[in-house]
């Protein structure tokens, strides 16, 4: 029936309104059949609202939705799924501990051509078939919790293949992923493109909006700025169009200076790891034997395909995770399986890699929230009496400090956008004045602007004299930032080098597992 | 020519959670339960209008009927202000009923045999609730601390544990706490009256509980709204692991909620013995009468807020004392109040589903 439509989606005059802000404003969108469509804009844009209300998660205040020329009311997630939409939401939602193909059955209306709900035997041929096809690289028994994210997200796309949906909406579906895994998504984007579904495709990387998407749309706060076709456009005019006329006249000019300072000798030693061996969930090993320093007014990068234990590493030094072997210390302090709490009284900041389930408490204030790590220190309490009027005082400077975009310092911190809640979880740990700043991804999810503003203040937290150690999986990142890199794979690090010897090849290839001095597989010393 | 609609049903998630709803719940629940209450009244061959004035005639007929039920909203209160805590910490208590219990043992054990012979009524009161309070808090330690330092699922210890501090009372009366004046029945003796707990003139509340149970409900909104703790609740009740990560100890948050909850409960167990029973019975459930359970009810019908435990504990307090007098007279079963708060309880959980959804019926073409 799709055939005889050009237009898959078109969404006319959509307006939202959260309390007192207008989250979209008299928004018009059209997705053609078998077009890529990307969907671009700063922070608290509206992007994932309007997808949301697509999804039949929010219903607009005003505002018409056509699906193949048919005009629709979606209310809920079941209709829009009925219509051929999938979404996949930028914090893949999954039973943790089922298999995934438990996640899979658990889905409502899964059925064959009679309408009776398939055999557990039918339904994981079908999927087998399906994993084949799209070259997918998942475990149908494999638990969820045991999955990288990416794999969690292949699920979610299984998901989307099951219902055989049409229309796919992925929400910053690449800001977790690494090079190799983004190729590969990108490729399973084609595919379906070819097989003539349509995509929309939110990020934040105009790159990449170039490069996969057919037209791009840009919202700036909550209007659609302009739709243009990713062929006739630069980065410099989409980008001219997120953060607008003044908004560029404001950015201050990013030098990349190669740092010349070669010599540590006299510096001190902030972060010490020694042959330090860590456990994952699963109980086997995930960090092997792994040892650095980090020295204060550097930037050390630690940088590897996701799941080759920087998560675990960084567990464990921030008293997170158990150390089954080897030693930690802090300015020469033995802090090997101390406490969260102990080692962040040494002056030890950490911008978590799972914001919403470690870094934030979504339903308590963007204020509460503020102060999750100052709260027992004066001037916020007094003995044992919260300051309340000091906390929103401090919430309210950095919310401005931070250009944090929120009605005020009241609301849950749950209901600003992803990159807003990321700020906030920059701002309180940098406001701590740390001595050791570890940051996971730190700008994963954020746009532009918000991503220098972080790298500049991972700057200026070096120059402080602050020690970083910077977890990432952008080579450009690190290569931008980092005095010294570090390539973690398979739970060791293959290799520290200095920022001049650092080209994006040579960290690639050592991504990979592959040495280029020695131009042999490391894989092979493991068997 | 008339075209045949489906009708189509489908739940749809809230996008806001009007404010109106924490009180709506709340009241929704209660008039659910009242109108399933009338239902058993009807089954009883009782007409449920006449049941309920009788209700009202027996708990607010007279000053003397509103003091029972006052004096029956003291343990209510006290039980359901601990609760709001713990709750709050995401760490359930089911024993408030067993904490009650060990406070009167510690009451009636302190008043009998460790100041015996003394004649300072403010000694006698003073201890029998301090110890009240200290026990119950030790007693509900307990699985706290298996909560905290082994992960042992605290609704079934706290439950169990209602159980073992009742035939801990039953040991006593019927073993080494005998009365000598009781002509063998299995209670104790009567508490010396100076360590009866003074009454306001003319009704049966027992004073030093009441100021208690006011001083409990600005305590517990104090701590929430005010204190490091309170903060250490909230973050900890809400995300665990976001707890861990700023710092925040597990131990120290179940440990110190549990010791209040049951500490609290031990003083509404002290209140019973001191200014009600004055002695312990064979029957501990006399004694504790349900209030631990009922208190679950009162925190959740204050929304787990403390400003909401008087309207919750005063509505539960009228149920309470109308439907001991309707077992009276009307011979019915001592059910009835189970029945009350259960359905109360159910509808509560129900609602709870309405506060996040809801359900929209549309004629599909
Ligand atoms: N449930 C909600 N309640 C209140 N305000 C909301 C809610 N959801 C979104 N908002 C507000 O609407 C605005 C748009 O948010 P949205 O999540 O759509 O942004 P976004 O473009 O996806 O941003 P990001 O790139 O940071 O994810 C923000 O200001 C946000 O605070
Ligand atoms: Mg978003």
């Amino acid at each position: 029936m799709c055939e005889n439509y050009e237009v898959a989606v078109l969404m006319k005059n959509i307006t939202k309104r959260f309390h007192n802000i207008v989250a979209n404003d008299r928004i018009t969108f059209d997705v053609k059949v078998g077009e890529i469509h990307a969907l671009l804009g700063e922070n608290g844009a509206g992007k994932t609202t309007l997808m949301n209300i697509l999804f039949g998660h929010y219903r607009p205040d005003e505002g018409e939705i056509y699906v193949y020329g048919r005009k629709v009311k979606i209310s809920c997630p079941r209709d829009a799924i009925k219509l051929g939409i999938m979404m996949i939401h930028q914090h893949p939602l999954l039973v943790e501990n089922l298999s995934v193909l438990e996640n899979i059955a658990l889905l409502y209306g899964i059925h064959d051509s009679l309408g009776l709900l398939l055999s557990p035997r039918k339904l994981r041929d079908k999927l087998t078939d399906m994993i084949e096809k799209y070259n997918l690289k998942i475990d149908l028994d494999a638990k969820v919790w045991q999955l990288s994210a990416s794999q969690k997200q292949q699920v979610e796309l299984l998901k989307a293949l099951v219902y055989d949906s049409k229309i796919l909406i992925l929400d910053e579906p690449t800001s977790i992923l690494t090079p190799i895994e983004k190729e590969w998504l990108f490729s399973f984007i084609r595919k379906m493109k070819r097989d003539g579904k349509s995509v929309i495709f939110i990020t934040h990387k105009l790159e990449e909006a170039i490069s996969i998407s057919d037209r791009i749309t840009v919202l700036r706060r909550g209007r659609v700025v302009g739709t243009l076709n990713s062929s006739e456009t630069s980065v410099q005019e989409l980008a001219r169009l997120m953060i607008g006329e003044e908004g560029l006249r404001n950015e201050r000019i990013v030098s990349i200076q190669k740092r010349a300072d070669g010599d540590l000798d006299n510096k001190r030693i902030v972060l010490e790891v020694s042959d330090l061996s860590v456990l994952d969930d699963r109980g086997s090993p995930a960090v092997r034997g792994v040892s650095f320093e980090v020295y204060e007014g550097e930037i050390f990068g630690i940088i590897g395909v996701s799941g080759n234990g920087q998560t675990e590493l960084v567990e464990a030094i921030t008293g997170l995770r158990k150390v089954q072997k080897g030693r930690i210390r802090i300015d020469s302090q033995d802090v090997t399986n101390r406490g969260p709490r102990y080692i962040q009284s040494l002056g030890v900041a950490h911008i978590p890699e799972h914001r919403i389930k470690h870094g934030i408490v979504s339903e308590l204030s963007v204020a509460e929230n503020l102060v999750l790590k100052v709260y027992r220190k004066p001037p916020f309490c007094k003995g044992p009496y919260l300051n309340s009027k000091e906390i929103s005082r401090w919430a309210r400077e950095l919310i401005s400090e931070f250009s944090i975009v929120t009605p005020n310092e009241k609301i849950p911190v749950g209901q600003l956008s992803g990159g807003n809640i990321q700020r906030v979880i920059v701002a309180r740990e940098v406001s701590m004045k740390p001595k050791l700043l570890i940051a996971a991804y730190p700008t994963h999810g954020l746009d532009i602007a918000a991503t220098r503003f972080v790298r500049e203040i991972l700057k200026s937290e070096k120059d402080r004299g602050c020690a970083v150690l910077l977890v990432s999986n952008d080579i450009d990142e690190v290569l931008e930032l980092c005095d010294r890199i570090a390539v973690m794979y398979e739970g060791r690090i293959l290799k520290i080098i200095s920022a001049e010897e650092a080209t994006k090849e040579k960290i690639g290839l050592l991504m990979s597992g592959v040495d280029t001095i020695e131009g042999a597989q490391i894989d092979q010393h493991y068997h | 020519m008339k075209v045949l609609r489906s009708i189509n049903i489908t739940i749809r998630r809230r996008e806001h959670v009007p404010r109106i709803f924490e009180l709506l719940i709340p009241v929704c629940s209660a008039v659910v339960g009242l109108v399933v209450c009338a239902l058993i009244f009807l089954l009883q061959g009782i007409d449920p209008i006449y049941a309920y004035s009788e209700i009202y005639r027996y708990s607010l007929g007279g000053p003397i009927q509103v003091s029972n039920v006052i004096r029956v909203m003291i343990p209510l209160i006290l039980c359901a202000t601990g609760l709001i805590l713990v709750f709050r910490a995401g760490v359930w208590n089911i024993g408030a009923e067993g904490q009650i219990l060990i406070g009167a043992i510690v009451a009636t054990g302190v008043a009998l045999f460790v100041l015996q012979g003394n004649t300072n009524s403010a000694l006698f009161i003073f201890s029998m609730i301090t110890l009240g309070f200290i026990f119950g808090g030790l007693w509900a330690l307990i699985p706290a601390i298996l909560k905290a330092k082994l992960d042992v699922n605290e609704i079934i210890t706290t439950l169990m544990m209602n159980y073992i501090a009742a035939y801990i009372l039953q040991y006593l009366v019927y073993g080494p706490w005998k009365g000598k004046k009781t002509f063998g029945f299995p209670i104790t003796d009567e508490i010396p009256p100076q360590a009866h707990f003074p009454l306001i003139p003319g009704t049966l509340i027992h004073i030093p509980t009441l100021i208690l149970a006011i001083c409990s409900i600005v305590f517990v909104f104090f701590v929430m709204t005010q204190t490091t703790l309170g903060y250490e609740i909230k973050v900890f009740g809400s995300n665990p692991d976001a707890a861990k990560y700023a710092g925040i100890s597990k131990t120290k948050v179940i440990l110190i909620t549990m010791f209040i909850s049951g500490g609290l409960a031990g003083v509404a167990g002290a209140g019973e013995i001191g200014g009600v029973h004055h002695r312990l019975i064979y029957n501990p459930w006399s004694i504790s009468a349900n209030y631990g359970f009922t208190a679950i009810i009162v925190a959740f019908l204050a929304r787990l807020n403390p400003i909401g435990i008087i309207p919750a504990a005063f509505l539960m307090a009228i149920l309470i004392v109308g439907t001991r007098a309707l077992q009276i007279t009307f011979n019915l079963p001592v059910g009835v109040i189970n029945v009350f708060n259960g359905s109360i309880l159910i509808t509560m959980v129900s609602m709870e589903f309405f506060r996040h959804y809801r359900i929209v019926i549309r004629r599909s073409e």
